[in-house]
């Protein structure tokens, strides 16, 4: 591999200057929820100023000291994301204490996660010094998706809220291991991957115009597809089945650059689905709600008021705190995309989904940079199973696509998918330090020559 | 690896455009339809908190928003409920909106592109938005002359009463019997609105049912009106002689068509004006046979019928027919006088005599006289259209003169007023045997540049049967409201 052209940079002083920006937006967003709501900066503002300031601090430390040439904009863009997300999570605490005074609060708890996820992002960033290390734990991370996947099922443990089954209880917590499996389960197919490429890749025929893989290839891709079936028949839960299985097929296809296997998988997945249209009810009824919402509005309350509340938001939006995104079942956590929308309006959804689509972009940067195929698959697909998961969840709620449950990157209320994002950003973080840090030294090559046990003839 | 990676990044950008796209269709090009929909809270709780224009009748609010200390801030009420529910409709935070409060919601809610800059400068000005008011055509004292005559029927009486100036069209008055009172649905007492909507949808003589637009029954005897106007206009004259007799026999069907209490219109040949004035039914039985259907039903369709004219307010078509049935000759002598299929709303049979009135144009009914921005800037003046020319001036001179012999020396003296020309038709229309026939009076007067039609449908009343005839129940009260426009 050739060296980079370019002169490697550290760029922390504009990654210091965009995290300010980011800190401003949440501390404002929070200042602003009071003062709509309320008719007042809210008291603690403070408290959720100095939080954010030290979680800002913190992770720019973190990241100057031991991944000092990593990517200066996905720091940022999360803090922005996740401010916005205390945010509103704080203004439908509020809304929703209107309706029932009995009603939780996850303001404070969401306060407690992010600082969670900041320790797991630094944790990673630390304990990771190269993430190619984490190629030789290949198979571990396979068991340990399989085995969290299967945790929700148990007896005790596993908990059905809401007719998905993919909560576990830790103590006093519940937590969707899902989230980690999807992180556990990214490692893994990179790892085997890159492995298996050159097999899966060169035999195989061509028709008409794309190379079909071999039948007896198809195992790896059959097993992915049976366990989000699989997934979706025991934990009813069909976002992750279908989350799994694209970030399954695009890894193999990024790893042999064969469109065929993405042929594949198209097939794959529209059997799959239409199968589970045909057989789970649930399936039938979110696709009727996504068709013909309101053909039945009691029973597609859900979207329909979503769609009220972003039809109510407009252009310009009602303002933080202004508006009534609390009457949305689900407001903090499913349907926080429509919440901002209702608040923000047209404009500041566009400007969240910009932000995603940021990340996307230095993520699958990251990817094309990164030297190492290892480090190109990973990043490939947490990337990509990033962009799924927005699009899969903002597409349910403003009704593009029929509504799945999958948590708002960063801004859902819900611990273990922010712990888990974070974790993945230290990931990027960790591989993209690897990147654009200056080349390795040829001469090591003279050395690791004399080294060699077998001598090359 | 590095071109599946850039491939990837394209379906990314994809996704992320088909989400963009997506946003602003629903935020911005699908809102104003979205925002429209019954059961919308999150705008019926902004409308319900905001400064809801008045709807006025003559200057007074007959609904209007006053402030309340609740979390709405104004609550809707309407001073004088149960006389225009049948205009105003209702304003309710759980059922939504109906009559005049729906149709007019965009200026009285203050949403409407007309009030665009008004609301610019009330955003820039931090206030809150205010709706325009809505102006009536109705004129209060023919309204309330018209619900009193039917309450003097009597608490269980079902009826209506449409009156209109001939010359423009405008609603004067709009009465439906029984009503109800729209205060009990605005309220913010949601349980007892919710109490209150359960009794008036499952009464059983649908109170929130505008019979003056919505009801079409046999318009009876009223409908000679319309077959006299097409003999007319196919050269017959009012002093021309008709068959008459005690019955119509039609050739090789036993059917024979009667007269009411088997009278024989006095003589086997009448003129045209007079089986009018008797109201004979075997004369107009056998015109309606000799026009045919097709004249017939094309006179009907040039007074209205067919047609849902009165925009704003919810109202049936007039039929002729059902559907496009091709009549028999015993079926279309009974149209010819108003029974068989033929069915009208009260505006429509109020429409027939204005037309007459108005020397054969027909002018479109409307209640909406004046919609005015907040700061009363008219907005919109209602525009008088011409709906059809039913008949010529001449003929309608003639019809005029025919209506009125029918009120001096005819079924319809009840009708009288003294030093104005008033012309009026009675008609009773067959129901089933065990309830009493539907009565109806049609009339207009006139009086120096004061002119008004009315038609009175009463549908059941307490009254014995065999006094029913359209002139003892229904012309009282179409006599007191056309005194009250006239002013005589």
């Amino acid at each position: 591999m050739t060296a980079p052209a370019w002169i490697p940079r550290k760029r922390r002083g504009a990654e210091f200057f965009l995290t300010v920006l980011a800190v401003v937006i949440g501390i404002a967003a929070y200042a602003a929820v009071g003062l709509g709501a309320e008719g007042r900066i809210p008291a603690d503002t403070y408290k959720l100023g100095l939080g954010l300031i030290v979680v800002a601090v913190a992770t720019h430390l973190i990241v100057r000291r031991v991944a000092p040439y990593a990517d200066p904009v996905l720091v940022p863009l999360v803090i922005a994301l996740n401010g916005l997300g205390l945010a509103m999570i704080y203004r439908l605490d509020i809304g929703r204490q209107q309706i029932d005074p009995t009603r939780q609060a996850f303001a404070n708890g969401q306060l407690v996660w992010t600082a969670i996820g900041i320790m797991a992002f630094a944790g990673i960033l630390i304990l990771v010094r190269d993430h190619r290390r984490l190629q030789s734990l290949t198979y571990t991370f396979g068991a340990a998706a399989i085995a969290l996947l299967i945790l929700p099922l148990l007896p005790h443990i596993g908990r059905s809220i809401n007719g998905a089954r993919i909560w576990i209880n830790l103590g006093p917590f519940s937590f969707q291991p899902g989230e980690a499996a999807k992180v556990c389960l990214a490692i893994f197919f990179a790892g085997y991957l890159v492995v298996k490429r050159d097999a899966l890749a060169l035999a195989g025929r061509r028709v008409m115009g794309v190379d079909l893989p071999r039948g007896r290839d198809l195992g790896p891709i059959l097993a992915g597809w049976l366990i989000s079936i699989g997934i979706l028949i025991f934990q009813n839960d069909l976002g992750s089945s279908l989350l799994f299985f694209g970030l399954f097929v695009v890894m193999l296809y990024v790893a042999t650059e064969r469109a065929g296997w993405l042929l594949v998988g198209a097939v794959l997945f529209a059997v799959g689905a239409y199968l589970s249209y045909l057989a789970i009810p649930h399936v039938q009824v979110r696709v009727d709600a996504w068709l013909n919402p309101f053909a039945d509005p009691d029973r597609n309350g859900q979207i329909i008021n979503g769609l009220f509340g972003l039809a109510h938001g407009g252009v310009l939006g009602q303002g933080l705190g202004q508006g009534s995104p609390q009457l949305t079942p689900f407001s903090f956590s499913d349907f926080i995309g429509a919440s901002m929308g209702e608040e923000l309006g047209l404009t500041g959804l566009m400007a969240i989904l910009v932000i995603y689509g940021l990340i996307v972009e230095r993520g699958l940067r990251i990817a094309l940079t990164c030297r190492d195929a290892f480090g190109k698959l990973l990043a490939a697909g947490l990337a990509f199973s990033f962009a799924l998961q927005v699009f899969v969840v903002i597409g349910g709620v403003t009704r593009l696509i029929p509504l799945t449950g999958l948590t708002t990157p960063f801004m859902a209320q819900g611990g273990s998918s922010i712990v888990m994002n974070w974790a993945i950003i230290g990931l990027l973080l960790r591989i993209s330090d690897q990147t654009r840090r200056p080349a390795p030294e040829i001469s090591t090559f003279d050395r690791d020559e004399e080294t060699q046990v077998v001598k090359h003839a | 690896m590095n071109r599946p990676i850039r491939n990837i990044a394209i379906a990314c950008l994809v996704l992320f455009a088909a989400l963009l796209l997506n946003v602003n269709y629903v935020q911005f090009v699908e809102a104003d339809s979205l925002n429209a929909k019954n059961g919308n809270k999150r705008v019926i709780n902004e409308e319900f908190s905001r400064d809801r224009g008045p709807i006025l009748v003559d200057g007074k609010p007959v609904a209007e928003s006053v402030k309340s200390k609740d979390e709405f801030k104004y609550q809707r009420s309407y001073p004088d409920g149960e006389l225009y529910a049948p205009i105003t409709g209702y304003f309710s935070y759980v059922f939504g909106r109906g009559g005049l409060e729906n149709s007019q919601n965009s200026v009285l809610s203050g949403s409407d592109n007309r009030l665009f800059v008004n609301r610019v400068v009330d955003l820039v000005s931090n206030k809150q938005p205010k709706g325009g008011s809505v102006e009536l055509t109705i004129d209060p004292l023919a309204q309330k002359t018209a619900a009193s005559g039917l309450q003097a029927l009597g608490k269980n009486t079902k009826g209506a009463v449409v009156a209109l100036d001939p010359r423009t069209g405008a609603i004067l008055a709009m009465v439906s019997q029984p009503s109800y009172n729209p205060n009990r649905l605005a309220s913010h007492d949601f349980a007892a609105v919710q109490k209150s909507w359960d009794s008036l949808t499952t009464d059983k003589s649908l109170p929130m049912f505008n019979r003056g637009t919505q009801q079409t029954l046999p318009p009876g005897s009223t409908f000679k009106l319309i077959t006299a106007a097409a003999a007319l206009e196919n050269g017959l004259e009012p002093s021309d002689k008709v068959k008459a007799g005690t019955t119509l026999k039609f050739p090789g069907i036993q059917y024979t068509l009667g007269n009411e209490n088997g009278s024989n219109c006095g003589g086997n040949k009448i003129t045209f004006e007079r089986a009018l004035n008797v109201s004979c039914n075997v004369a107009f039985g056998g015109i309606a046979g000799k026009l045919g259907q097709a004249k017939l039903a094309a006179q009907a369709a040039k007074f209205g019928f067919g047609t849902d004219p009165l925009r704003g307010l919810a109202a049936n078509p007039s039929r002729f027919t059902v559907g496009d049935a091709k009549l028999e000759a015993p079926q279309l002598a009974q149209t010819g006088i108003g029974q068989y299929e033929v069915a009208a709303s009260p505006l429509q049979m109020a429409m027939v005599a204005a037309g007459i009135a108005n020397n054969g144009t027909v002018m479109t009914p409307y209640v909406v006289k004046t919609v005015r921005s907040p700061n009363l800037h008219v907005l919109e003046q209602a525009d008088q259209h011409q709906l059809s020319q039913a008949m010529s001036a001449a003929n309608a001179a003639k019809l005029q003169q025919m209506m009125v012999s029918t009120v001096q020396v005819g079924t319809a003296t009840s009708a009288r007023i003294a030093g104005v020309d008033v012309g009026a038709k009675t008609g009773t229309a067959q129901s089933t045997k065990d309830r009493p026939p539907y009565a109806w009076f049609v009339s207009y007067a006139k009086s120096g540049d004061k002119q008004v039609a009315v038609a009175v449908l009463v549908e059941s009343s307490t009254t014995a049967r065999d006094e029913i005839a359209g002139g003892l129940l229904a012309g009282p009260i179409a006599r007191s409201v056309m005194q009250a426009v006239v002013g005589k």
